[in-house]
């Protein structure tokens, strides 16, 4: 009882300073949290107006925002003025007991009652009353994945009622392309680079160090210096436009990175495990496949998710090999010819990104944590 | 005492006996033959084919990846069949060959190949000296794509470390922190061309009286302003451009910067506060010497990345309206000009500017092969 009391005595000082402590704290997370989630919004948004978009009708795309899907106050006709046909317009027009001019009308003007009056058109003197009303722009269909993964023709009905032709962009072709190109420029990669870390890190043999080194000086070198005497190399063997060119290439400006990760973690490998295997007889080929290849699971998965994403999001290198054979475009090239010829056809545009990003995406959140132990592996010691 | 009797114990190996075996000499030696044979056949198969494409992608990658594979085991197979002297002699270089290999030939004989292009005409015959160096420097075009890729790479360079700094410290005192980190790291999994449309969207603009569908104008007419078309306003759409970077690349900064951060003592920073730093002082004098390291290699690869920024540009605005950069420039002068010689003084021009990352990472190897 009597160190009960001892206690409340001496902590009944410290209240108001808790108590304010307390609410410092508070406020601090809140305004933590606020500012965090408005950076996240900020982040989050541009993606969600493209997936919103893409399924959006190709009128409804060309002639209102994205956002306009959402609940939102808009006006809406209810009903509408015939004024006389050639009414002068350069004078005061009575409207519904109300004078107003041109301009006013053009513009759109809110009478005291809530109802906006706004010309319909204007040459046949026709006037819309309109009222505010919550209104959600919601027509989706999915024709706009159709048409882009579609390599056919394909008809549509266009805003003035002509029926209309036009090309698919056969991104599903450019999508089986992409995987082609994608899977052993991955995989091809990773095999060669295993090898080499695994005797890098564990075999003694003259040129060790100055080969080491080669990799190490490679690593940031821009790919931009190798293109042209490549491109001349493979024009010589004739391979440009083949998927066996982009698996070559990407192997090759993806194995500096692949073999300086792998040697990271495979020279950490405990020592004990390799000497023991190897005085039972195990030959290094097989060390390496039934022991180091194993272990090195992690560090194999989060070298082969970033060398994925990599070669599917590349640009630059299938321009350069690929460009000369429409065949073997792969989606990011697909995508960007769509930008360069139809730049306004945002309801393809937004679909084809979409179907651009899918794979990535999937990757990324089901693998995030490979993904990111592969990141700190790399970046912090480089 | 027990684990020496186990190592006693254990039968002695069965080391190959230190002569070389002719029978699995030959026998290692057609298989890799055969499967070069193979291989060869497949490239053919797959260069001129018309069967449905679902067939030749699945044949094409078991081609691709089994025959790599393939010729690491049979290459091993023959050298294991050598004598031990000269297996341990060989079989280092049958792990390191391929990988060197590749490297010799995709980056470091090309580069040397590319600098002595450089020193040609534009059809790599004729020696021109310097000239193409000077060119890269008194070519306005050029003066300008040097001065837009110094724009991206302060301003893109230091939005993303700032920005992935301030996010990083936000979410460490979150609960949210993994639902924040992975949205702001999400568009490092979209390409840059995915991301040239979703910017391009937000950029979009329609002329005054129609209904703005991008997102931008859309806020600014709402707000009473008039719609800008931002892509072709020089010079501030580098910036528009370099917001794109910025959105990209900052989750790669903050997950980093957010490792870095959780290694600093928590008891360093309790001791600072109860010497009655404030939260900004030990910001600024604790947590950032603590990190310094991280800031300056996550600087330093995220600015290897800008200067070499190039889809961007080239799917945004096709480096029109001023906003050409050294890649892009590189890339027409090699193919829409064909100027071969220019072209590779550019790439040579980019590979003085990572060169000096390139000796500090060579020394730092040395420091630790010496530990």
């Amino acid at each position: 009882m009597a160190v009960q009391q001892q206690t409340l005595a001496t902590a009944s000082p410290a209240t108001p300073r808790v108590a304010k402590a307390r609410g410092r704290k508070l406020t601090g997370t809140i305004l933590v949290n606020g500012l965090l989630a408005i950076i996240c919004i900020l982040w989050t948004i541009p993606t969600i107006g493209l997936l919103i978009s893409s399924f959006r009708t190709r009128e409804d795309i060309s002639t209102s925002g994205w956002w306009t899907v959402f609940p939102h106050q808009a006006y809406a006709n209810v009903s509408t003025v015939q004024l006389t046909p050639g009414t002068p317009l350069d004078q005061p027009l009575v409207v519904n007991g109300t004078t107003l001019s041109d301009d006013q009308l053009v513009a759109g003007f809110v009478l005291p009652n809530g109802q906006q009056v706004k010309w319909a058109n204007r040459r046949a003197r026709l006037i819309n009353v309109q009222e505010q009303r919550w209104e959600m722009n919601n027509n989706f269909y999915l024709t706009n994945y159709a048409n882009v993964l579609n390599g056919q023709k394909y008809t549509y009905t266009a805003q003035d009622g002509t029926s209309k032709t036009e090309q698919g962009d056969n991104l599903s072709e450019a999508f089986l392309n992409t995987i082609t190109v994608a899977v052993p420029a991955t995989v091809i990669p990773i095999l060669f680079a295993a090898f080499a870390a695994y005797a890098f890190a564990w075999m003694r043999f003259p040129g060790r160090k100055t080969m080491f080194a080669l990799v190490v000086a490679l690593l940031v070198v821009p790919l931009q210096l190798a293109i042209i005497p490549i491109l001349r190399d493979f024009t010589a063997l004739n391979i440009n436009g083949t998927f066996l060119a982009m698996w070559l290439a990407h192997t090759g400006f993806g194995l500096p990175l692949a073999t300086y990760l792998l040697f990271n973690y495979i020279s950490q490998l405990p020592k004990d495990i390799m000497e023991s295997a190897y005085i039972d007889g195990a030959t290094q080929f097989t060390i390496f496949t039934k022991l180091i290849l194993p272990l090195s699971v992690p560090a194999l998965a989060s070298f082969a998710i970033f060398q994925f994403l990599w070669v599917w999001n590349d640009y630059l290198i299938s321009l350069i090999f690929l460009g000369g054979t429409p065949k073997a475009q792969v989606l990011t090239m697909r995508l960007a010819n769509i930008v360069g010829s139809r730049g306004q056809d945002w309801h393809l545009l937004t679909a084809g990104a979409f179907i651009s990003m899918l794979l990535p995406l999937v990757v990324f959140f089901s693998l995030q944590r490979f993904f990111v132990r592969g990141l700190l592996a790399g970046s912090v010691k480089g | 005492m027990q684990t020496t009797s186990e190592v006693n114990a254990r039968k002695p190996a069965p080391i190959s006996s230190n002569a070389w075996v002719p029978s699995r000499f030959f026998i290692a030696l057609a298989g890799l033959l055969v499967t070069i044979g193979v291989l060869w056949l497949g490239f053919i198969f797959l260069r001129q084919n018309d069967w449905p494409q679902i067939i030749t992608t699945i044949i094409a990658i078991i081609w691709g990846v089994g025959g790599v594979a393939a010729l690491f085991t049979t290459a091993n197979m023959l050298v294991e069949s050598l004598s031990l002297t000269w297996q341990q002699r060989i079989q280092p270089y049958v792990f390191v060959g391929p990988a060197i290999g590749f490297l010799a030939w995709f980056l470091f004989v090309p580069t040397l190949r590319t600098l002595y292009q450089s020193f040609f005409d534009s059809d790599s015959v004729k020696f021109v000296g310097l000239d193409n160096y000077g060119a890269t420097f008194t070519d306005p075009e050029m003066q300008q794509s040097f001065v837009n890729n110094v724009l991206w790479l302060v301003v893109g360079t230091g939005g993303c470390v700032v920005l992935g700094l301030l996010i990083a410290v936000l979410a460490d005192r979150s609960k949210f922190e993994a639902i924040a980190k992975a949205l702001i790291f999400l568009p490092m999994a979209i390409s840059f061309v995915g991301a040239g449309v979703i910017w391009k969207f937000i950029y979009a603009y329609e002329p005054k009286d129609q209904p703005q569908i991008g997102l931008l104008n859309s806020i600014i007419v709402s707000f009473g302003g008039e719609p800008q078309s931002w892509a072709t306003q020089k010079p501030l759409n580098n910036l528009f451009l370099i917001i794109v970077l910025i959105w990209m690349q900052t989750g790669f900064a903050m997950v980093l910067l957010s490792a870095a951060l959780k290694g600093v003592p928590a008891d360093l920073l309790e001791a600072a506060r109860i010497d009655g730093a404030s939260e900004f002082q030990a910001f600024f004098r604790i947590i950032i010497p603590f990190i310094q390291g991280t800031i300056v290699a996550v600087t330093t690869t995220i600015a290897i990345f800008t200067l070499k920024i190039f889809d961007i540009v080239f799917v945004m605005t096709g480096g029109q309206y001023g906003t050409e950069v050294v890649a892009t420039q590189f890339y027409r002068q090699f193919f829409a000009n064909r100027n071969f010689g220019y072209g590779s003084a550019i790439a040579i021009v980019l590979f003085i500017a990572v060169l000096p990352v390139m000796w500090y990472n060579l020394r730092q190897l040395r420091k630790q092969e010496e530990l």
